[in-house]
């Protein structure tokens, strides 16, 4: 066991979003976008959230950063519940972490240079204030996500969707951060760059001590990446364990249908495997089932699932599980 | 069965800023009647350009097709008149896109733009094409379609406007179906269901199908050919089965590679393909995998491989290296 505090704790998360009722009609309702999650990060541990489009695991990273404030719940990060503090105190734990964004293009400025923008940062929150130091660390950062020097005067568009995705990295990397949030930071790129981008992310992970939490949808990489899994549906977590646990003997239905549903690359195999394929389509968050959110999609769905919101509940040691069958 | 399908030396330009760019260059393959065959490759290989390129959608001025030829049912498509084309595009062969939010108009009905292209290619009557539509929505397995045909695309999830393209590209009866990233813009449990929907309905009306991708799994679950391109040129082809089993060009072996796989025990380390896919515009004499490949030797900078048979059920490779391959992958197999 480890008794050290985790780095980030979320208790009892939940963010609601209003919507309708405006000036144009449409019938006012509350979005559940995050319903009552909780998990923890230890320091220098990867914690993987997968789950579809609309499962709130984005939403999760925004509560995190304080980006949204969170509806309900606690969001404890370094032992300060971050919840409770204002703008001026949360500017310096803004520093401590950092995010890494899908689409490495829109989120950097195209009319600033590379050099620019992971020099930013550096001036913004005063950690090198002269320029030249400034430079020079610039030319260290770019060191670290395999970049030249020269990369230094190019522009975004100048620069490929791998190497884009290195310049955001450094940009994330130069204020020293103790968490990054990574939000599906390689499902844009191609396939033959993604391996190198994860590469370069656990390599940095050994050197500076990083912790992660992995925004993803695709299981395969979250599987590589991950020491420990959090599988999101509808705004609840349904499935929390050690990654093998939960890839080798997963409890909750969803995620067995979303392992099922990954193709293999490989067409003797394929066509020898049984595939769950899951009817229907995610619910609206506006107005969730009744019960468990997902037994209108259950495979094995009984009369108690309608009635009854199964609570995440250790199965196993170490592994949890929201399903009254697990 | 015979083939449906067959493009030769197909050549696609465009004028970008930065020079001429040969997006597809002298690109040859072919689909046989009812057979899935797939272009797999990273953005820029050029696969999707091959399929707009037969369906002549290339956009002048900046694109062009500058050479060869592309023979359905025996007819060059490139030698028709536009009129002839309308008549091929839509009826004889229907397009799939990955993003059917902006491939369907958003201020016409589903059940319109179902009805339009019935009324148009086949000359039936309204009534007729709103019946046909309402039985096409149901195979597609979009439920209470009266209902639904009186909705609009924003009223349909992004699964339900993947089922209604599908359902428009089924609408004539078309004997050949270019489907371009059909689910990459799905969430994993629905493209599990499109793609199951797909296999299911080109088996059941013997449409045969041209699967554009970069997902090398969708592939191996889908396709009963596959062709691998990189840089605008065909690299490597042959039976999903064999080219999965047997990869003779890097570029495959390193995909293949590159993606971890919940199969196999978990690596300590991805495998990438290192460096950046090329610059179209300054492509050299020598073959453009070189620079990033792990088994170049001196001939390979200097000059371009061609496609050539490897064995035998039709698997062709465009490497030096191709023959040495398995050897040289059971030494780096080892030393790892």
């Amino acid at each position: 066991m480890n008794h050290d505090a985790p780095l980030l704790d979320v208790r009892n998360l939940v963010k609601h979003f209003h919507v309708g009722g405006g000036l144009f009609g449409g019938r006012a309702g509350v979005v559940r976008a995050v319903d009552d999650v909780s998990f923890s990060i230890r320091r220098g541990e990867t914690l993987g959230l997968v789950g579809e489009s609309g499962c709130g695991k984005t939403t999760t990273g925004r509560c995190i950063l304080q980006l949204e404030r969170p509806t309900r719940g606690q969001i404890v990060f370094e032992g300060r519940d971050l919840t409770t503090l204002g703008e001026d105190e949360l500017r310096p734990v803004r520093r401590k972490m950092q995010v890494i964004f899908q689409d490495p293009y829109s989120s950097l400025n195209p009319r600033m240079t590379v050099g620019q923008i992971i020099a930013e940062p550096l001036a913004v929150h005063g950690i090198v204030p002269d320029p030249a130091q400034r430079a020079a660390r610039v030319r260290e950062l770019l060191g670290h996500v395999g970049l030249l020097p020269q990369h230094a005067r190019r522009y975004p568009h100048q620069l490929s969707g791998g190497q884009r995705q290195r310049v955001g990295i450094a940009r994330a990397l130069a204020v020293e951060p103790a968490l990054i949030i990574c939000d599906e930071p390689v499902s844009a790129l191609d396939v033959s760059i993604q391996a190198q981008i994860i590469n370069l992310l656990e390599d940095l992970q050994a050197q500076f001590g990083l912790t992660y939490l992995f925004v993803a949808h695709d299981l395969s990489v979250v599987r590589h990446i991950s020491d420990r899994v959090a599988v999101m549906y509808l705004g609840k977590i349904v499935e929390i364990t050690d990654r093998k646990s939960l890839y080798d003997a997963p409890l909750h239905p969803y995620t067995k249908a979303l392992l099922s549903a990954v193709p293999i690359p490989d067409p003797a195999l394929e066509a020898q495997r049984e595939r769950v394929v899951l009817g229907g389509e995610v619910p609206s968050a506006l107005n969730p089932p009744s019960g468990c959110v997902f037994h209108p999609r259950c495979p094995i769905a009984v009369d108690r699932c309608r009635g009854e919101v199964p609570e995440l509940r250790e199965i196993r040691p170490g592994h949890r599980a929201a399903c009254i069958l697990a | 069965m015979g083939v449906l399908l067959e493009v030769e030396n197909l050549t696609t330009e465009f004028v970008t800023r930065g020079g001429v760019v040969r997006a597809a260059d002298g690109v040859s393959w072919d689909v046989g009647e009812g057979e899935t065959v797939a272009l797999v490759g990273e953005s820029g290989c050029g696969k999707s350009v091959s399929a707009l390129s037969i369906m002549r959608l290339v956009a002048p001025p900046a694109g062009r097709i500058v050479g060869g030829r592309v023979l359905f049912k025996g007819r060059d498509l490139l030698a028709l008149s536009d009129e002839a084309m309308r008549q091929i595009r839509g009826r004889e062969i229907a397009m799939i896109f990955q993003e059917p939010m902006t491939s369907l108009n958003p201020v016409l009905s589903i059940g319109r733009q179902l009805t339009e292209g019935l009324e148009i290619h086949l000359g039936i009557t309204p009534r007729e094409a709103r019946q046909r539509a309402g039985e096409l929505l149901a195979m597609v397995g979009i439920p209470d379609s009266e209902r639904r045909l009186g909705q609009y695309p924003h009223q349909f999830s992004g699964g339900m406007r993947q089922r209604m393209m599908i359902a428009m590209a089924l609408a004539c009866n078309p004997s050949l179906i270019l489907a371009d990233e059909p689910t990459t813009a799905l969430d994993v449990t629905i493209q599990a269901q499109i793609l199951e929907l797909m296999k299911d309905l080109s088996r059941r009306l013997a449409v045969a199908m041209l699967i554009i991708t970069h997902n090398l799994g969708v592939v191996a679950r889908y396709a009963d050919r596959v062709n691998v391109m990189y840089a605008g040129r065909i690299v490597e082809r042959g039976t999903a089965r064999e080219l999965y089993a047997n990869p003779r060009h890097p570029y495959t072996l390193g995909l293949l590679r590159s993606v971890p796989r919940l199969d196999e025990p978990r690596r300590a380390r991805l495998d990438p393909i290192e460096g950046q896919p090329p610059d179209l515009t300054r492509l050299g004499a020598g073959c453009a995998f070189a620079p990033r490949c792990a088994f170049q030797v001196a001939r390979c900078a200097v000059e371009r491989p061609r496609l050539v048979p490897i064995g035998g059920g039709g698997h062709v490779s465009a490497c030096w290296e191709a023959a040495n391959l398995d050897r040289a992958v059971a030494r780096s197999g080892a030393a790892t």
